[in-house]
């Protein structure tokens, strides 16, 4: 079986879609020739030609509302949009626009529309180019919001978003994009939104992370192995839709949770998750549910990302001030 | 064949301006949403939705055209329904070639230059008109879909209605170029300046344009030089920033006069027949609002409709609490 890093199982995702639908297109910013700023699209426009994948003008908006009118055309649109913080130059065409349009509409329409973002810290971009956002599309209701962690997961949910008759935000760990590789079949398979992941088993604490964060906790839990501690992780994979249910019993399990994410702190989405464990396993629980988020500033320098982020230490030292509690 | 097109326009600008007069009656009573009228913009509306083929073609209405997609196909019920807060009489039928109306000003450009590219791309014979204000020129999105429109060639009509305000900002301060229509110039198409109150006229230059964009001439970007003689909408009151002066002036070139005059020079048109004709029309804006105003009204949990093809567990269970009476 075939071992790909992630931008090689996106890269096969796209390819494999736009293969079997004749209505898959690839359009957004230096997706043709070049590949993509990070080679994700390289190869297809050689293979699907021009007119299915598109390097479109640079205007993010236009891209996200094109892609809307595309998708009503019959087209199936998948969007690339540079870095997820360059999302605020089209954010009125996904919040307001893509992911209302369906209730706007009563139901005539819908938008089967993928949108691609990379983003995150870590490979010491310039500005702008590292926001966590994501929590942001939380607050718009009716578009689904997709952080692959791994290359296997990145081509089964981006297959499953494509194929999705809403549409989807798929958000890319830059800095894994080129990290670890693992088994990712050829051919076409999907994984389902909503299912949590258990990507590591442990006893006494569960970390709760999606995308480049889930990395940073299992590097977490086998240090911690040498304090004694036995930590799981539980990989989100989606936070639109969120699974509940695992995220709960695996809780309830461990009776101890630390949510890592590397979006601020206040109203990140791991405030969410807080307070859905309050509400629902509160009494399963032997500490608070801890956090460790960046820094409610705005994202600094690249030279100052590694104090900016969480780090191993400070996810390290929250599940064992969790573990004292 | 002219006498033939105007007493049919004629028909159509005098539904629209009895109809908008009826909805203002009834929202000042409390009976109908908030609504922007057309009032004055009349030969606009009704003579660039004649340009274009209900069968093919598709329309991307911005929010003061309603009479245009009716004209296209939308029934008036149907469009009165959505503005009386309906949710299945407010569906717009299969097979009607009309989008939602769009209230984020100048948002569905783009989406109209994705659909136009999207309907050559599915090699459909087929262009799209949208509508836009001069207020919604001066929108990023204006220029993102319009630049967008040039470089794909997408098979694409922007008809822009300069009705000379955007709410109480005048068109003066709006932008410094002299005429709206040299903007596409920028974006590599061609632009027509008309006179938005001569029926006829826009009706002649967005045939020219829709033939354009159907034989792969690529889009236009057509100019209508109008002006709103009413209020941005029902919350509106121009008597604090409109000039009566421009008021009066306006209304000495109103589209509907105007066409009326011409046909009662050729004999065609008289009291008699226009009180015949405002009977008839009245009786059909009655009856679309009473089927509106009939047609069943939302259900709490219709708060939940039309969202997700599969909602997400947890609003699922939103939706069930609802119903239940919990309150979430």
């Amino acid at each position: 079986m075939a071992e790909r890093n992630i931008v090689e199982a996106i890269n096969s995702a796209l390819a494999e879609e736009m293969e079997a639908d004749p209505r898959v297109m690839v359009l957004g910013l230096d997706v043709g020739k070049l590949g993509g700023v990070f080679r994700t699209t390289s190869g297809l426009v050689d293979r699907f030609g021009a007119e299915r994948v598109v390097d479109t003008p640079l205007a993010e908006a236009g891209i996200v509302g094109a892609s809307l009118g595309l998708a009503l055309a019959g087209m199936v649109p998948v969007a690339e949009i540079q870095f997820l913080g360059f999302t605020a130059q089209g954010f009125h065409q996904i919040g307001p626009q893509l992911a209302k349009y369906r209730q706007r509409s009563r139901g005539r329409y819908h938008c089967q529309v993928t949108i691609r973002a990379p983003f995150g810290g870590g490979i010491r971009s310039p500005e702008f180019h590292s926001d966590g956002v994501e929590a942001q599309f939380v607050q718009s209701p009716g578009i689904k919001i997709v952080m692959p962690s791994n290359p296997y997961d990145a081509k089964g949910l981006l297959i499953e978003a494509i194929r999705d008759p809403d549409p989807v935000l798929f958000c890319e760990p830059d800095r894994l994009y080129r990290g670890r590789r693992s088994v990712v079949p050829d051919g076409a398979y999907t994984l389902p939104f909503g299912k949590a992941q258990l990507v590591r088993e442990g006893e006494q604490v569960t970390l709760v992370a999606w995308s480049a964060a889930v990395d940073l906790c299992l590097r977490a839990a086998d240090a911690l192995v040498a304090d004694g501690i036995s930590a799981a992780v539980l990989d989100l994979r989606t936070l639109v839709p969120l699974d509940v249910e695992t995220l709960c019993a695996q809780v309830a399990k461990t009776r101890r949770c630390v949510v890592v994410h590397e979006a601020p702190l206040s109203a990140g989405f791991g405030a969410e998750i807080s307070a859905t464990l309050m509400e629902e396993v509160f009494y399963d629980l032997d500490a608070p549910v801890a956090r460790v988020a960046a820094f409610d500033v705005p994202f600094p320098p690249a030279s100052l990302e590694d104090y900016y982020l969480p780090s191993l230490d400070r996810v390290v030292a929250a599940v064992r001030r969790t573990m004292e509690a | 064949m002219e006498e033939e097109f105007l007493l049919e326009a004629l028909r159509w600008m005098m539904k629209s301006r009895l109809y908008d007069q009826k909805v203002i009656a009834l929202q000042r009573q409390g009976l109908f949403g908030v609504y922007s009228p057309g009032i004055g913009q009349e030969a606009c509306i009704i003579g660039s939705a004649m340009a274009v083929d209900p069968v093919r073609d598709w329309m991307v209405p911005q929010y003061r055209e309603l009479m245009a997609t009716v004209h296209h196909g939308l029934p008036l019920e149907v469009i009165t329904a959505q503005y009386l807060g309906k949710i299945g009489p407010a569906r717009i039928p299969e097979g009607v070639k009309v989008l939602p109306t769009q209230v984020s000003i100048a948002a569905q450009l783009p989406q109209a230059t994705g659909l136009a590219w999207g309907l050559r791309l599915r090699r459909q014979d087929s262009a799209v008109i949208t509508y836009v204000g001069d207020g919604g020129s001066s929108e990023g999105d204006f220029h993102e879909g319009l630049n967008l429109a040039g470089v794909t060639r997408a098979p694409i009509v922007f008809f822009l209605s300069n009705n000379q305000w955007a709410i109480s900002t005048s068109r003066k301060v709006q932008t410094a170029t002299r005429n709206f229509a040299l903007r596409a110039a920028g974006y590599g198409f061609e632009g027509v300046e008309v006179d938005g109150n001569d029926v006829m006229a826009v009706y002649d230059v967005t045939c020219e344009a829709v033939e354009r964009a159907r034989s792969g001439g690529g889009p236009s970007l057509i100019a209508a030089e109008t002006y709103r003689m009413s209020f941005h909408n029902t919350t509106d009151n121009p008597s604090r920033y409109q000039d009566q002066k421009d008021y009066d002036e306006a209304r000495s070139r109103d589209p509907i006069e105007r066409v009326q005059k011409y046909l009662a020079g050729l004999g065609l048109w008289d009291a008699k027949r226009e009180a015949q004709w405002t009977e008839e029309i009245r009786e059909e804006n009655e009856r679309a609002m009473k089927m509106a105003t009939e047609a069943p009204a939302p259900r709490p949990e219709d708060v939940f409709a039309n969202v997700y093809e599969e909602p997400p567990p947890r609003v699922i269970r939103q939706r069930a609490d609802l119903v239940d009476g919990q309150g979430g």
